[in-house]
């Protein structure tokens, strides 16, 4: 009972890492523009896109975790969500870019102008105010996520036939983004940006204060997801997850539970696609496959689904594993040291990292407990496990 | 010895004089046109060359050929005309025999320009209409009907006379009216009849021609036109909505033999299987390295090469998926979302190894003889490779179908599906059935990979493009039910192929998507789902 009421928003755990990642936030910035160069604490600029890029991802990760870690919602078309908030982002920066592209065209885009267009497509428009595109970072992800889980969580799609199906949409969003008369530069998609809000988007500062940003938008990301799982709210989506029929025959309305934290997830998953385009500096319809998807999920396996900072961790740890694994000689082998992991992870590690740890921890916790006060419990009670999703 | 001799140099020069007498006695219009050719103007070679054609000498096509391929040589001095062959040697026209003097000093190749040639080969083609061989003479009437030369009107009108065969006859008929078509001075008459018959043949070819009929036509003769033209694009529209059908069928049957391994896989253990696409792929290698083996061993068995790679591809895949099955996914049972994740990790480590192992670039992978090439039916062109592949699609099917229903093996998997805990209280060994399942499952996939080795690249992503079509055959066509699959596939694979044309390949394809999406809303079990009382969760 003691328990319990130590679970706030803030347990331990989501307070060492909201430190943990502002000192990160902090850190990175101050050892790129203010150590020399020379010394060798810098940080070069390279790593601050790089280290940007992972925190873009350990937003989706953790998008990710709040529906399939609690709500047992394995979406494998999250990349979809990711791609379209960041071709929001990279049709905004198109527009900045004026009369500066190849063909000096201040209206038109210059794969339009390439393309012998004459006229902005209709949903191009507003997209050179910063404040629509931000909305409709937020707006086209969330509308997709909540059509699409409106129809699929009324008629009761579930398990892997969700996945599938989520899975099927990423592609055909793929196929559609790669036509060039769908209006989002087809095989080539966006790129070359020049500005973000007037700053330029390749200087050393504008860099640093988009991995803040993104570290920003991680760490209210991280606040939201906490707050929904350790509300009531959340206790009905681990219910669901669980039992998803009991919980149904208790008198929940199991689709509303689903549709929203889907939802929220969508926008969450677009803002990361939006803070990560530009600091890659090009966004194409290759984020939309499918394969993309599969392997965000993966993070939040390796990192311990449920845990929200596991997912995290998950998309740090591989993908600095694959930027370093992918740059060497021991490249041919990435794919090998991928699939081990898929398989490896789940066959071995279901918790996760932080998941396992968690699980050691609770279980010295409660061994000790009951070493106190054996007499009154009788045995150790059996520890939380994050129970498999189905 | 010696007397022999003369007698038979006597014999040869009295053969020679005969022939040369007969030559003079019979100089008749053949003789006389080849002067023609020794005059050097275009205008007169044109005129011999008609002249020729009618002449009725067996010579005359060689001599035509000749012409055509600039080996026809002429002597301005001595007004003699030379057939060159092929290798290099001269015949006298005139004769056809050997030439064995000393080539006179001025000779010359006979000009031809392009006019002439298209009469050359339309008068080869009328010349050719009396050949005895049927297959000549309708080739023959083809080349008439696509030239429309006029000239060869009186030669057509004498070989229709002669013609038995019917199909031929048919041709030389419609060779004519195109040429009455085709000509000026047509009667208004002759031309309605002939649009007739133009239209009853009623292809591509014919819409062309008739659309392409000189303006200012009479009125009776253009509405004769107007009418012809509709019911022949009528006609197409048909044969265009055959051939769709025909497409769809084979695209149907390609997504069938991929999705039926993974139906089956999925049925049974309610598991799916991501690595399914590489089942496939590892089929299609076995192919490879079959072709390879008979290519450097014994190449007189490559029209086999499919049949041995059969079984093998079937035991490689199958073996592999009975490794992975008891490696991995037997402890995953009742984790579905895990096992899919386990299993997409083992399609990149199964794709890396076959790319470590025989390079990223596409194999090359032949057909044997028995599957190459094409025939008509009707208005569509059916190549061998897809006919046979749907042939045995069906043969696979209605084999699996069997076992399925008569086997103890089918009857225990069926029993599975149906209710797991059930069956093993009836005794039936479910892990051993999931193994045999899954075995089952991925050696289809891999005599997949052979059939798809035949149309398609062979690298190590060919199943990459295969898996979501098959993930959507599944879901379409519903589990524990192999009609579902056959009527998912082919539905999926028809729906396919009648949208491209309106929308492009590749909305059509999201058009399916979208419409497979919507459609799991209304029955998110698929079309056949199992009936039952249990619920999940």
């Amino acid at each position: 009972m003691k328990a319990f009421s130590l679970i706030h928003i803030l347990d331990r755990g989501a307070v060492l890492f909201l430190v943990l990642l502002g000192a990160f936030a902090v850190a990175i910035p101050v050892l790129n523009l203010l150590v020399p160069a020379s010394s060798s604490l810098h940080v070069s600029t390279y790593l601050v896109a790089l280290f940007g890029k992972y925190v873009c991802y350990g937003l989706l990760a953790l998008s990710i975790d709040l529906i399939w870690g609690y709500a047992g919602i394995l979406s494998l078309g999250h990349g979809a969500f990711f791609a379209l908030g960041g071709y929001a982002m990279g049709m905004y920066l198109m527009r900045q870019i004026g009369t500066r592209g190849v063909y000096g065209n201040p209206v038109l885009p210059d794969f339009m102008v390439f393309l012998n267009w004459h006229e902005l497509p209709f949903f191009w428009y507003g997209f050179n105010h910063f404040i629509y595109a931000a909305l409709m970072i937020l707006l086209v992800p969330g509308l997709l996520a909540f059509v699409f889980g409106w129809f699929a969580f009324r008629s009761r799609v579930t398990g892997v036939y969700l996945s599938i199906i989520t899975q099927a949409m990423t592609y055909a969003l793929l196929l559609g983004f790669f036509r060039n008369n769908f209006g989002f530069g087809g095989n080539n998609g966006l790129t070359d940006f020049k500005d973000i809000l007037g700053f330029n988007v390749q200087v050393e500062t504008t860099r640093n204060a988009l991995l803040v940003t993104s570290c920003l938008a991680l760490a209210l990301g991280f606040l939201i997801c906490r707050a929904i799982v350790t509300s009531k709210f959340g206790k009905v989506l681990v219910a669901i997850r669980d039992a998803e029929s009991r919980t149904r025959f208790l008198g929940y309305r199991v689709e509303a539970y689903k549709l929203f934290v889907f939802t929220l997830s969508a926008c969450m998953a677009g803002v990361a696609g939006a803070l990560y385009v530009p600091q890659v500096g090009i966004i194409n319809p290759g984020e939309f496959a499918p394969a993309n998807s599969i392997e965000a999920v993966i993070w939040v396996a390796v990192g311990g689904r449920g845990t929200l900072t596991g997912a995290v961790l998950g998309a740090f740890v591989v993908n600095y594993a694959k930027t370093y694994f992918t740059s060497g000689v021991l490249a041919p082998y990435w794919l090998f040291m991928l699939g081990g992991l898929f398989i490896g992870t789940t066959l071995l590690m279901p918790r996760g990292i932080i998941g396992t740890l968690k699980y050691g921890f609770d279980q010295r916790a409660a061994r000790s407990a009951a070493a106190e006060d054996g007499v009154e419990t009788g045995a150790a009670p059996p520890a939380a496990t994050p129970h498999a999703a189905e | 010895m010696r007397s022999f001799c003369g007698r038979i140099t006597a014999l040869v020069f009295a053969l020679g004089l005969l022939v040369a007498g007969a030559g003079v006695a019979l100089a008749g219009p053949y003789e006389d046109a080849l002067v023609g050719f020794t005059e050097g103007s275009l205008s007169d070679t044109g005129d011999a060359i008609n002249k020729v054609a009618a002449s009725g000498n067996p010579l005359a096509a060689q001599l035509l050929q000749a012409a055509e391929d600039a080996r026809l040589m002429f002597s301005a001095a001595q007004k003699k005309v030379f057939i060159k062959t092929k290798d290099d040697k001269l015949l006298d026209a005139a004769t056809g025999k050997e030439f064995t003097g000393t080539p006179p000093d001025d000779i010359d190749t006979v000009i031809v320009n392009n006019r002439l040639r298209g009469i050359i080969d339309a008068v080869i083609g009328s010349l050719t209409l009396m050949s005895p061989n049927t297959n000549q003479r309708f080739d023959a009437a083809q080349a008439v009907f696509k030239s429309r030369e006029v000239s060869a009107l009186p030669a057509l009108d004498k070989a229709l006379a002669a013609e038995k065969d019917p199909r031929v006859k048919k041709a030389m008929n419609e060779a004519r009216a195109a040429i009455v078509l085709t000509d000026k001075e047509s009667s208004d008459a002759d031309k309605i009849a002939a649009i007739a018959v133009i239209r009853d043949r009623g292809d591509q070819d014919a819409l062309g021609l008739i659309d392409g009929m000189a303006a200012g036509q009479p009125a009776d003769v253009h509405e004769a036109a107007q009418a012809a033209s509709a019911k022949i694009q009528g006609n197409l529209a048909i044969w265009n909505a055959v051939q769709n059908a025909w497409y769809g069928l084979s695209l149907g049957s390609v997504l069938l033999l991929a999705a039926i391994g993974l139906a089956i896989t999925f049925g049974v253990m309610g598991v799916i299987n991501m690595a399914h696409g590489e089942m496939v792929m590892l089929g299609a290698y076995v192919t490879f390295v079959v072709q390879e083996f008979i290519r450097t061993r014994n190449p007189a068995l490559f029209d086999y090469s499919l049949a041995i790679a059969l079984p093998l591809a079937f035991i490689v895949s199958g073996a592999v998926g009975i490794f992975i099955e008891r490696t991995v996914i037997r402890f995953l049972y009742g984790r579905p979302l895990e096992t899919l994740l386990a299993t997409w990790g083992i399609s990149l480590v199964l794709q890396q190894a076959v790319r470590a192992a025989f390079g990223p670039t596409n194999k090359e992978v032949g057909n044997p003889s028995w599957m190459s090439g094409a025939f008509d039916l009707g208005g569509i062109l059916i190549t061998y490779n897809r006919m046979w592949i749907i042939v045995f699609t069906g043969l696979v099917f209605v084999a699996l179908l069997a076992m399925l229903r008569f086997t103890r093996l089918g009857l225990e998997m069926r029993a599975v599906t149906q209710n797991r805990a059930m069956a093993a209280a009836m005794g039936i060994r479910t892990a051993r059935i999931d193994a045999l399942t899954f075995g089952l499952g991925s050696g289809i996939a891999g005599i997949a990979g052979v059939a798809l080795s035949q149309i398609d690249n062979v690298s190590p992503n060919l199943g990459q493009g295969y898996i979501i079509d098959s993930f959507m055959v599944v879901v379409f066509g519903g589990v524990g039910n192999l009609w579902g699959t056959l009527v998912g596939a082919l539905t999926l694979g028809i729906a396919n192929k009648f949208l491209e044309p309106f929308a492009g390949a590749v909305l059509g394809k999201i058009a399916i998507l979208v419409f497979i999406i919507l459609f799991i809303q209304k029955r998110p079990r698929g079309m056949f789902a199992l009936k039952g009382r249990a619920i999940e969760a």
